[in-house]
């Protein structure tokens, strides 16, 4: 009995970590910073950027795999190979108010532009 | 490079031999309009210089104050591609020396456990043996599978679940459960006290080995832009004040003059101005024939000069050049998504956290109503549920084809702009071709010369010529041309009038002439008696008829034919055999027009069409369902080919506004045009089958892996066996893609 509680209550926070959980706004920062790509994730993840302004982001890849080689902004038709150990940094046009999601090809590394 | 707004601009300093050597430089500099600040650095001899001055002119002041100067550039693209290779072959060595220490103990193991004894633990004995094994598992965990834990770790903080979520959760199970049996036998009933250390050591060791394979796949996606890449000439002798100079290919500048000889590459865009060759342009364009350059004439990066010396006017240097724009949309094509790929996309995003879901429903089903060791059966079905599942087949179906796809249509002078043409090229039903230009030559030539009214062949060339002289029509170009080539001087006209679709009018000495098809001269109410019967004739040969009146009175009836590309008929009989149906739009007369489409094997025509109807035409046919390619020389057909489902660009060499069109093709043959469907065809069935593939490898290994052939056939999978499976699942699909390299697009 314990373990099938267990189990339920493991589904129920899979659901809500993975698919419910909306992260606080704060924990954002601003387009100036170095988004590391390392380990499967972009860190930070989330980047605020000011609306109708062009901008520029600034990848530093370290991972080695084929996955993390290529960023996408599938809503903005860029994508971008990053060399490994070095910055690469995209332009971005002016961009309206919303959220613009950037990821590798497979969509394991995932991260977010939110545009203020 | 030239480089304008406020930018920074680094520079390498040659010849700064003493300290003092700073101040001068930076005055130098300074005293160049538009430069803010000029730092150097002594110590790395490089200087850095902020304002908007362009490159050049800062080069040229450090070099008169004494010194020489070359602009650091972000390295090449040449530079970029051979650090990526070598990145991916630490990575590939590195992946195989985890695979090897890992199986190094996964294999004994598994062997053991098969053959040899049992891997249950009762004793004292076993519980020390298997402890001992679980500690050197931990190592291999710690050694080769550091990398998917640490992945796992961060997604995780991040609110993210991916591939190595799923290998660590898998393993981390097996281990955890089978130190739990170590530790407390008494705690789990006999049946139940087996220990999984083998299949956790080898999932490790066969997924790193199938992430090794990949990044040697993958390398190979890549080897058509490599070979693009390559076609960059890495230095260019330019003549400056009277010297040849061997330079790097970053600091030629606009309007150098730049010497080739034979056998050399042409390294950078421009004008010939002096000499004659023959240059092969076969690697961009896919002509095999190479092409006869004198002055005037353009040449382009990356092709070949073969026969003579050249000297040339550069027009287009660093990334402006044709090479450099081709490669640059290549890149960006092959990143880019077709639509039929958003399914598997969207699949993805919830792929991992739902199949964490199913393995715990699998062990939570197994454990409630499974046979004894129930608990045995739940940890296993968790463990390979966890293993089989692989998002990264379904991730990698599309991106990689795309990747391959759009790299074999480059080689062959295919330019796609972007994954959804490709996709809908793939599907087109009905392709319209603008007639001149592409089904022909588009150099018309005068053929015939009726004379009517007209005294002499020379007095009809020569009001014609005074006429068209006026128009930038193509037939007027024609008709110019015969003139002049018969020396014959053109009549004084003015008041000239072009009237659309129907011809041209002018004046001469008070009367008025005109010039062009049969409504002109319906419309302005010239008799044309019998003659008409002999312009259908011409017609009915594929030549156009136009008439030339003067004062009211017909002159006579000049023809004019523009020939018939050797290969369109070959290449529209291979549209055909895809079941495209194929239709010729022209302005030309009716009788023409079905005499050309007749000769090149065409079943419709639009004819008589003006300028700006092109596009309803296309309209016309998307209201019939048709999904409408349509193809042309990007100039004049621009509305057309934008409001076309994929809209082909025609050029002629390597002359073309590659980002103007869906489809960009390089040679002026329509078999580009044949190649751009059968590629994109072929590119689209090889997504379909990684497609295919991927869900149905997912959607059977899954259910295989809870065990649902258990109660039937008495079936559960072994985690070894999934994680083998997993392995070889992205290693099939990348090699699935990598096939469509060997596709050779005239033999479909």
């Amino acid at each position: 009995m314990l373990i099938n509680l267990l189990c339920i209550a493991l589904i129920g926070f899979i659901i809500w970590w993975f698919w419910l959980y909306k992260p606080a706004n704060d924990s954002s920062v601003d387009a100036s910073t170095l988004i590391l790509v390392k380990d499967g994730v972009y860190t930070p993840a989330r980047i605020k950027i000011s609306a109708n302004t062009p901008t520029e982001i600034t990848f530093l890849r370290q991972d080695k795999s084929g996955c993390s080689a290529t960023v996408l902004l599938p809503d903005l038709e860029i994508s971008q190979d990053l060399a490994l150990e070095k910055t690469t940094t995209i332009a971005l046009p002016a961009l309206e108010k919303g959220e613009y999601p950037f990821h590798c090809q497979m969509q394991m590394y995932k991260g977010v532009l939110i545009v203020e | 490079m030239t480089k304008t707004g406020h930018t920074t601009i680094q520079l390498n300093i040659l010849g700064a031999g003493c300290a003092s050597c700073v101040g001068k430089i930076e005055k130098a500099i300074n005293s160049v309009q538009g430069v803010d600040s000029a730092e150097m650095n002594f110590a790395d001899r490089t200087v850095l210089v902020s304002g908007n001055a362009s490159a050049e002119l800062i080069i040229k002041a450090v070099e008169s104050a004494g010194y020489n100067a070359t602009q650091i550039q972000a390295e090449s693209a040449e530079d970029a591609m051979n650090e990526k290779e070598q990145a991916d072959l630490q990575h590939y060595k590195s992946l195989l020396r985890h695979t090897i220490i890992a199986l190094s103990v996964g294999i004994p193991l598994m062997i053991y456990g098969l053959f040899i004894g049992e891997m249950t633990v009762s004793t004292l004995l076993e519980q020390t043996v298997w402890g001992l094994v679980g500690v050197v598992t931990l190592a291999i965990m710690l050694i080769s599978g550091r990398h998917f834990y640490i992945g796992a770790w961060k997604s995780f903080l991040n609110h993210n679940a991916n591939m190595d979520t799923l290998i660590a959760l898998g393993t981390g199970t097996a281990w955890v459960y089978s130190m739990l049996i170590v530790s407390f036998p008494q705690l789990f009933p006999e049946m139940a006290r087996h220990v999984y250390f083998e299949a956790t050591a080898m999932i490790i060791g066969l997924i790193n080995l199938g992430l090794a394979l990949e990044v040697k796949a993958r390398g190979k996606t890549s080897e058509a832009i490599k070979r693009l890449i390559g076609l960059q000439a890495k230095t260019a002798r330019v003549i400056r004040d009277g010297k040849d100079l061997d330079i790097d290919i970053a600091h030629v500048l606009l309007n150098d003059h730049v010497k080739v000889r034979p056998g050399e590459k042409i390294p950078v865009d421009g004008v010939v101005f002096e000499g004659n060759s023959t240059i092969d342009e076969s690697m961009l364009t896919g002509e095999p024939m190479p092409v006869e350059k004198v002055i005037g004439d353009d040449v382009v990066t990356g092709t070949l000069n073969k026969s003579g010396s050249i000297i040339f006017k550069a027009t287009r240097v660093g990334k402006d050049t044709a090479l450099a724009r081709i490669i640059s949309m290549v890149k960006r094509a092959q990143n880019s998504k077709p639509p039929i790929g958003r399914l598997a996309d969207v699949i993805a995003a919830y792929f991992v956290p739902a199949i964490m879901i199913i393995a715990i429903v699998s062990a939570m089903v197994w454990f409630n109503f499974g046979p004894e060791p129930s608990s045995v059966f739940a940890i296993v079905s968790a463990t390979t549920i966890l293993i089989i599942a692989c998002p990264c087949a379904l991730g990698l179906a599309t991106p990689m084809s795309v990747m391959v796809g759009v790299g074999k249509a480059a080689e062959s002078g295919v330019l796609i702009r972007n994954g959804e043409a490709l996709q809908t090229a793939s599907k087109i039903t009905a392709m319209i071709i603008d007639k001149t230009g592409t089904i022909t030559e588009g150099k018309p030539q005068v053929t015939d010369i009726i004379l009517v009214n007209a005294d002499s062949e020379e007095q009809v060339l020569a009001l014609s010529a005074g006429i068209e002289s006026h128009s930038e029509h193509p037939l007027a170009q024609a008709i110019v041309e015969s003139a002049n080539d018969r020396g014959i001087e053109a009549i004084y006209t003015e008041h000239f009038n072009a009237i659309s679709g129907k011809g041209v009018e002018a004046e001469v000495d008070g009367q008025t002439l005109l010039f062009g098809n049969l409504k002109l001269m319906l419309d302005k109410h010239i008799d044309i008696g019998l003659h008409e019967a002999k312009a259908q004739v011409l017609a009915e040969n594929a030549k156009t008829p136009m008439y030339l009146a003067l004062a009211g009175q017909l002159l006579a009836i000049i023809a004019v034919s523009d020939p018939i590309k050797p290969d369109s008929i070959e290449a529209i009989a291979r549209l055909k055999l895809n079941g495209i149906k194929v239709i010729m739009l022209t302005g030309d007369n009716k009788a023409t027009a079905a005499a050309v489409a007749k000769k090149v094997g065409i079943d419709d025509f639009f004819a008589e069409v003006m300028p700006e109807d092109k596009a309803n035409k296309v309209a016309e046919l998307q209201q019939q369902n048709e999904v409408v390619g349509m193809t042309g020389d990007g100039i004049n057909d621009a509305p057309a080919l934008a409001l076309a489902d994929v809209g082909f660009a025609i050029g002629t060499g390597t002359d073309v506004a590659i980002e103007s069109a869906d489809v960009t093709l390089m040679r002026g043959s329509l078999h580009g045009l044949a190649d751009a469907i059968a590629i994109s065809k072929a590119t689209l069935r090889n997504i379909k089958q990684n497609l295919f593939g991927a869900f149905i490898y997912n959607v059977a290994g899954i259910p295989l892996a809870a065990g649902v052939l258990f109660p039937v056939f008495g079936i559960l999978l072994n985690p070894v066996i999934a994680g083998a499976a997993m392995a070889f699942s992205s290693l099939t699909v990348v090699s699935n893609a990598n096939r469509l390299r060997l596709f050779k697009a005239k033999e479909h």
